[in-house]
């Protein structure tokens, strides 16, 4: 009873914050800070400080090719989050509170909470030789040997699209909730066609959501790590496998630190970008 | 001041396009979002099936029926070993997480101010970092304080990527209780303590109960922070599965994968039931 009180008085005044931040600071702030001084060792036996493995980086072609697959990974698979995961939010939105809105709620909130190597190896088994995609077209004899699908670009895209869509939706489904139902259809009722509606009304009022969705589902994307290598099958080289290969394989890990600060300061670029658009939009949206 | 929803729009000669440029939406929102369904069940629906297979290798459809790669589940000792180490790493972890969480979310929500939001800010970054960098991160700290690989490392680095889940549902939970009832608690002569133990912890509970739910999962299924700190006798779930996955195209896999697609969705359901869990995931701040 004592201890509950001077816990209250605590939560009262800053203590109760300080032992996840503690941790924090230790666990989290501190590794990644000497991670990033790691990246600036010269390698070797060699002490002090330099860019030199930044020099490395940057100096060869095939990493700056790695870190634009890696991008334009993240890209891809957003749109397709995008232009698939929005006709959904809105078809969630406008379904009557009831049992056919919780049955799209399981089935959107399923895929997100199973776990990330069972569906990835999902995709192993469409995208396979023997799998879904190749015995339907063989079966209808579109096509006359299996197509090669599993390693390649589009085939990490379209996976890794399956796997982050939960982080796109939920955000656009927040969003479309705080839209007043009533602006709608006063557009309706004021003459105004469908999509000029959705185009006027529903689409900016949602972008907070859009922005949110899709800040996740980049950072998502272009950091994972068990997709890519199980669908890309070592063939197709991301950021995240790279790391892996030089820090557990190679032992390089000055260049391991290096391209994993490179791949940190991609996603926190992007991240700030957003989010600043993201504010400006909610203020946009509230006023 | 007559409202224009309540009047009905005139009849006028575009009202033939407007229709049609209804139904075009209409059907393109259903295509669109009858694609997405598809796209995000078919897998799960897939694997189900896979998993049954009476064949000898992974194919689809499979040429019969069984359930003799489920039997097959138990011949596999190191599995059950990993998915033992699992459970107790997701335990521990998002049992700190709620200590951590839970008293963090507290002042956050009593105090808004500059400092609280960069807290909070600090609390949710783990969500957006790559996490194989912080993996990475972490394993050269390790090395560097000289801690060997071990599951406290592992517990350590469940709990950074772990936190900011069970922070935010706890959030979540105490911003849509309104201040007023502690308040009231309080005018009505309750002391902070009574306060807390009957109001604010009942309310905040289901928050807990999701966060933990979430957490838990997240830790059991995390493989880009375990593949840095964890070593054969420390060996998870998911790292296993995704060498038994890389390295052969074994039905087994399927099986392990149907089995952990039917505890989710069970325990996902029963979380639905009790706490109506969606009501966290879906809502934002």
């Amino acid at each position: 009873m004592m201890q509950g009180k001077a816990l209250l008085k605590a939560g009262k005044g800053w203590s109760l914050v300080f032992p996840l931040t503690i941790f924090l600071l230790v666990f989290y702030l501190a590794p990644i800070v000497l991670m990033v001084i790691t990246s600036l060792s010269p390698g070797g036996d060699v002490g002090g400080m330099s860019l030199s493995q930044y020099a490395k980086f940057f100096g060869d072609g095939f990493n700056l090719k790695v870190l634009w697959d890696t991008i334009w990974l993240g890209v891809q698979t957003t749109l397709v989050c995008l232009i698939l995961g929005y006709p959904l939010a809105l078809l969630h939105s406008r379904t009557r509170p009831g049992n056919w809105r919780s049955i799209l709620t399981f089935l959107i909130i399923l895929p997100l909470l199973t776990s990330a190597v069972v569906r990835t190896f999902a995709w192993i088994v469409i995208l396979g030789r023997q799998g879904v995609i190749n015995s339907a077209l063989l079966s209808l004899s579109i096509i006359e040997e299996p197509l090669r699908l599993l390693s390649t670009h589009h085939g990490v895209v379209a996976a890794l699209s399956q796997i982050q869509m939960p982080l796109m939706i939920l955000p656009l489904i927040a969003s479309m909730a705080r839209l007043d139902p009533n602006l709608e259809s006063a557009s309706a009722s004021l003459g105004s066609a469908s999509w000029r509606t959705f185009w006027r009304i529903t689409l900016p009022l949602t972008l907070p959501g859009i922005i949110s969705g899709s800040l996740l589902v980049f950072a998502a994307s272009v950091s994972s790590f068990i997709t890519p290598s199980v669908i890309g099958g070592g063939r197709i080289m991301f950021m995240p496998m790279y790391i892996y290969q030089q820090a557990i394989s190679l032992f390089d890990f000055p260049f391991a630190a290096t391209i994993s600060t490179v791949l940190l300061v991609t996603v926190l670029i992007v991240v700030v970008l957003l989010s600043s658009l993201g504010r400006l939009t909610r203020s946009y949206t509230h006023t | 001041m007559a409202n224009p929803t309540l009047s009905r729009p005139l009849r006028s000669p575009r009202s033939t396009t407007k229709d049609w440029n209804r139904i075009t939406f209409d059907a393109a929102i259903k295509l669109g979002a009858f694609t997405a369904l598809l796209l995000l069940t078919a897998p799960t629906i897939i694997i189900l099936i896979a998993s049954f297979s009476a064949g000898e290798t992974l194919q689809f459809p499979p040429p019969g029926f069984s359930v003799k790669w489920y039997i097959a589940l138990r011949e596999l000792p190191e599995l059950w070993a990993a998915a033992w180490n699992s459970l107790w790493v997701a335990t521990i972890t998002t049992l700190v997480c709620i200590v951590l969480g839970f008293a963090a979310a507290l002042v956050l929500t009593e105090r808004r101010s500059r400092l609280t939001q960069a807290l909070e800010a600090l609390f949710m970054s783990p969500l957006a970092m790559p996490a194989l960098s912080v993996g990475l991160a972490l394993l050269v700290f390790f090395n560097f304080i000289g801690w060997r690989v071990s599951v406290t490392t592992l517990v350590i680095s469940h709990i950074v990527v772990g936190v900011p889940y069970l922070v935010r549902t706890i959030l979540v939970s105490l911003s849509q209780m309104s201040s007023s009832f502690r308040d009231a608690s309080a005018s009505l002569g309750a002391n902070a303590w009574y306060t807390f133990r009957h109001v604010t912890f009942p309310l905040a509970r289901q928050g807990v109960i999701a966060g933990s739910f979430i957490t838990f999962l997240i830790s059991f299924d995390n493989i880009t922070v375990s593949l840095f700190l964890s070593d054969a006798r420390t060996q998870v779930l998911p790292v296993r599965m995704w060498t038994l996955v890389q390295n052969n195209l074994d039905v087994r896999a399927a099986s392990i994968a149907g089995l952990l697609v039917f505890v989710t969705a069970i325990l996902m359901l029963l979380m639905e039931r009790f706490v109506n869990l969606s009501r966290f995931v879906v809502t934002d701040r």
